[in-house]
């Protein structure tokens, strides 16, 4: 615990299938409030389906799996989502018939104690180029653009973690800066980020420390240069 | 023609889309959110028709007339909102991940429940509600009287799209229905709630069918056939509009009623094929509907119907001659009225076993199997009342006329995923049943053909059971081969994986083709038989009934395995011959069975038995300590 808080998310033991291939052995981490954590590892290690497991989605068995001392085990992603725990999918999922702006409708969601909700506004702000285009349709929009509204979309819903599933993945490297500006604009607001990557250079800009995963198994976890060495052998 | 006379017939047309259009935009609304098909979204038209048939009346003896009467409409349209709501918490919240068959299934046995319980209640005669105050009169349009409550519908249908499209733009929950439609998980974990999503939706889908019927009581009166004749063109329309498209619906509809109208002038008698070839050229140019999207919508009927084969083991082969030594000695042990049954059994055994060909085997959810047995009763009765031929050569007519008419439907279909194909093979049997209606000529209408008797020498009893016995055995038999052979491994290949079986070479597409023809010939020699068992037959042999009691006999038995749809058949006969005679409500009674398989025992009552053998042999195994 690099901050030294009460940490946010605690997953110990998490094992994870999809139907009869197991995916996730016995995976352990936790975050706390206001860190940047990256979860470093190759295709098909496990990251995406880790996200999905805290959030409900993927059937999976965990000793312990609590958000805010909460246990979330078996609960429906709906609820584990209301309680503060954003997820940005890896295929960015906007819905595509919808406008910018209805995007982020669908992600708004009241803020917690007494904190300033974010809003449109203070989104486009962030990424001006969503400002421009509220009123499009998400389909006319590019990828870099789309993963922008991702982010706002879950941002919308206030809440105090984020699973972000490879953000800077296929985009070009104007707008990976952009996406690291993001992150580190939700740091600052006090927003807690697990960060999945395949390659450490993104991670390296954003994040304070890191977990390797390898074929499903926690296989290092320290500073991302220690976890970039486990995992290269 | 009068031109006068074309744009009052097109004004006409416009009227019937309207109502289209209300019900239809419910149906593509449920399903775009909840991807189920609820069959008994015309059933909840019905509904809304009696209530406010039976409360207008009321309400405008004690409100005043003009007041009451809207005040019932409103009523009877909010009244079967919440009934939407009911049923969405009762029963869809049960089955959202059940495979889409069980779940056509599951609705479909609230139409069957809802329809007798409207007869217990109500009673079976129509129900005529009052014209509405104000709107009684006429407009004279070129020359010719209108009569102004048409003008209305037809200006009901554009107000109601332009306020839905205020509700799915303007409002969070519009704007949440249409990210649910695209994709629902995601819409979860953005922190929604999806169960009072779709509570919500199912408010608004039986409103608008509520509505739909109600607006309906001043044209015509409230009637028990509704449901399943609405439903029918319900899912014509949407399936042209594209599934989930509020706009492509009303487009349908406008396509469909004018269509319809003009189409009376043209086929008085059967204007219902109009529709069907305009559905089958919107297929052919768009395979996902005027405004739908190309994704894949449906697997298939899913796992519990997928037919797995091992070869029998000996006590298995020895179960099944004796089983075929019992049957042919059946008319020794049994009174006349029980050959009569056991003749009706082997024939029902062979439409579930042919229609466990395309389900179980090739993965293609029909339903609308009562097409072909139909095609094939009505083509053996025709050939021997107007062409005169004898018996012999009628029954081999019959399966040929049905795998026909199985191939040419089957052209446009196969190549549509699971719900696509299930709408229409329901559409396509309700066509077939509207035309053996209209077309009195040919078909003899609601009184069917009679008087058609077997060949001098099959005329006995007994023996016409033996024909039975011979020809659907060596049929049933000449399938399950077929289920065997490379052509059967085909089929399953297709339905476990399209990709990987075009991968390996199956022409998937003309194998299901292939199936679906067959299929259909089967049925229709099961048609034939029939007939002349029957000695006379009437449209009931082509209604959505036949169809279902296909598919619970599929189900009852078991569709994962080859005897499953035989013992299912045998066991459905048996009991609708036990329960028809006791209660006028065996309607009731098989919609409780239905929802009863379907939430209890989804493998059927082959699957259990096989479901019992496989723990007992994982029990030895853990026994003998062998790896599992
Ligand atoms: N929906 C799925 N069904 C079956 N297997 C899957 C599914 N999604 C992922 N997998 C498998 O699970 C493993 C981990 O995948 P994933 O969590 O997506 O890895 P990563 O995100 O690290 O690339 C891979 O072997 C992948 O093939
Ligand atoms: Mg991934």
């Amino acid at each position: 615990m690099s901050a030294g808080t009460t940490p946010l998310l605690v997953v110990e033991g998490l094992d994870a299938a999809y139907g009869r291939a197991r995916v996730l052995f016995d995976v352990s981490l936790e975050i706390a409030a206001g860190e940047v954590v990256a979860l470093m590892g190759r295709n098909g290690a496990g990251k995406s389906t880790t996200l999905k497991a805290v959030l409900g989605l993927v059937p999976a068995k965990a000793r312990r799996l609590t958000f805010l001392d909460r246990s979330i085990a078996g609960l429906a992603p709906h609820r584990i989502a209301r309680l503060g725990l954003g997820w940005v999918p890896e295929e960015r999922r906007i819905f595509t018939e919808l406008t910018v702006a209805e995007n982020l409708e669908v992600g708004r969601r009241p803020a917690p104690d007494g904190r300033a909700p974010w809003t449109p506004e203070r989104l486009f702000a962030l990424f001006p180029n969503l400002a421009e285009m509220r009123g499009r349709r998400a389909d006319a929009m590019s990828g870099g653009e789309q993963q922008m509204l991702a982010i706002a979309r879950t941002l919308m819903g206030n809440p105090s973690l984020v699973l972000l599933d490879e953000p800077s993945e296929g985009l070009a490297p104007v707008i990976v800066e952009q996406m690291a500006d993001a992150v580190r604009a939700m740091k600052q607001e006090g927003i807690a980020v697990l960060l999945s990557e395949q390659t450490a250079a993104f991670a390296a800009a954003v994040s304070d420390r890191a977990y390797g995963l390898a074929r499903g198994e926690i296989r290092a976890s320290g500073t991302l240069d220690a976890v970039s060495a486990a995992l290269a052998v | 023609m009068d031109p006068a006379f074309l744009v009052i017939q097109g004004l006409n047309g416009l009227a019937s889309a309207s109502s289209l259009f209300l019900i239809a935009s419910g149906l593509t609304l449920v399903f775009g959110v909840t991807r189920i098909v609820n069959f008994a979204h015309g059933s909840l038209t019905m509904l809304g028709a009696y209530a406010a048939a039976l409360l207008a009346p009321l309400a405008m003896a004690s409100l005043g007339k003009p007041l009451g009467f809207w005040t019932a409409i409103a009523v009877a349209a909010i009244a079967v909102g919440l009934l939407g709501v009911l049923i969405e918490i009762v029963l869809l919240r049960r089955i959202y991940r059940a495979p889409e068959l069980f779940q056509l299934l599951a609705t479909f046995a609230l139409v069957l429940i809802i329809q007798d319980l409207v007869i217990l209640t109500i009673g079976p005669q129509d129900v005529l509600g009052p014209r509405a105050p104000g709107l009684t009169g006429f407009v004279e349009i070129f020359g010719r009287r209108f009569p102004l409550y048409e003008l209305f519908l037809i200006a009901v249908g554009p107000i109601v799209l332009g306020l839905l499209w205020l509700l799915l733009t303007r409002t969070r929950f519009g704007i949440l229905v249409r990210a649910a439609t695209q994709d629902r998980e995601m819409v979860g974990a953005l922190g929604v709630d999806q169960a009072r999503l779709f509570t919500g939706t199912l408010f608004l889908g039986a409103f608008l069918a509520g509505l739909g019927g109600a607006l309906q009581i001043p044209r015509a009166p409230a009637n028990t056939e509704m449901d399943l004749a609405l439903i029918a063109e319900a899912f014509v329309v949407t399936v042209i509009g594209g599934m989930g498209s509020v706009t492509g619906a009303f487009l349908a509809a406008i396509l469909i009623g004018v269509l319809q109208a003009y189409g009376i002038l043209i086929f008085p008698e059967i204007t219902l094929v109009v529709v069907f070839l305009l559905m089958a050229i919107v297929l052919v140019v768009r395979p996902y509907g005027l405004l739908g999207k190309p994704e894949p919508i449906g697997a298939g009927p899913g796992a519990a119907f997928a037919l797995t084969l091992r070869p029998w083991t000996g006590v298995e082969n020895a179960l099944a001659i004796l089983g075929i030594l019992a049957l042919a000695a059946a008319p020794l042990l049994l009174d006349a009225y029980g050959v009569t049954v056991a003749t009706e059994a082997v024939i029902l055994a062979l439409v579930a076993f042919s229609l466990h060909l395309i389900i179980g085997v090739g993965g293609l959810v029909s339903f609308g199997h009562a097409a072909w047995f139909g095609l094939g009763a009505y083509g053996a009765a025709l050939a021997v009342k107007s062409l005169s031929i004898p018996m012999e050569a009628a029954l081999a007519l019959a399966p040929l006329v049905a795998g026909l008419g199985a191939a040419l439907f089957g052209a446009f279909v196969v190549r549509l995923s699971g719900i696509y194909l299930a709408m229409l093979t329901l559409a396509v049997a309700q066509i077939l049943y509207a035309v053996a209606f209209q077309w009195v000529e040919v078909t003899g209408g609601d009184n069917g053909i009679v008087g058609v008797w077997p060949a001098d020498w099959a005329s006995g009893r007994i023996v016409y059971f033996y024909l039975v016995l011979a020809l659907a055995g060596a049929a049933i038999l000449a399938l399950r081969r077929i289920m065997y052979a490379p052509f059967g491994y085909a089929l399953r290949a297709a339905r476990d994986s399209a990709l990987r079986a075009e991968a390996i070479g199956i022409a998937v597409r003309r194998t299901r083709w292939l199936a679906f023809a067959l299929s259909g010939a089967a049925a229709g020699l099961a048609g034939g038989l029939w007939t002349f068992l029957k000695g006379a037959i009437d449209p009931t042999v082509l209604s959505i009934p036949v169809s279902v009691d296909a598919l619970a006999m599929l189900l009852l038995g078991g569709a994962q395995t080859v005897i499953g749809p035989i013992v299912g058949a045998g066991l459905l006969h048996m009991m609708e011959d036990q329960t028809m005679p006791l209660t006028d409500y065996w309607r009731l009674v098989l919609g409780l069975v239905l929802l009863a398989i379907v939430l209890l025992a989804p493998r059927g009552v082959v699957g259990a038995i096989e479901a019992l053998r496989e723990a007992r042999r994982d029990e030895t195994r853990a026994a003998k300590g062998a790896p599992p």
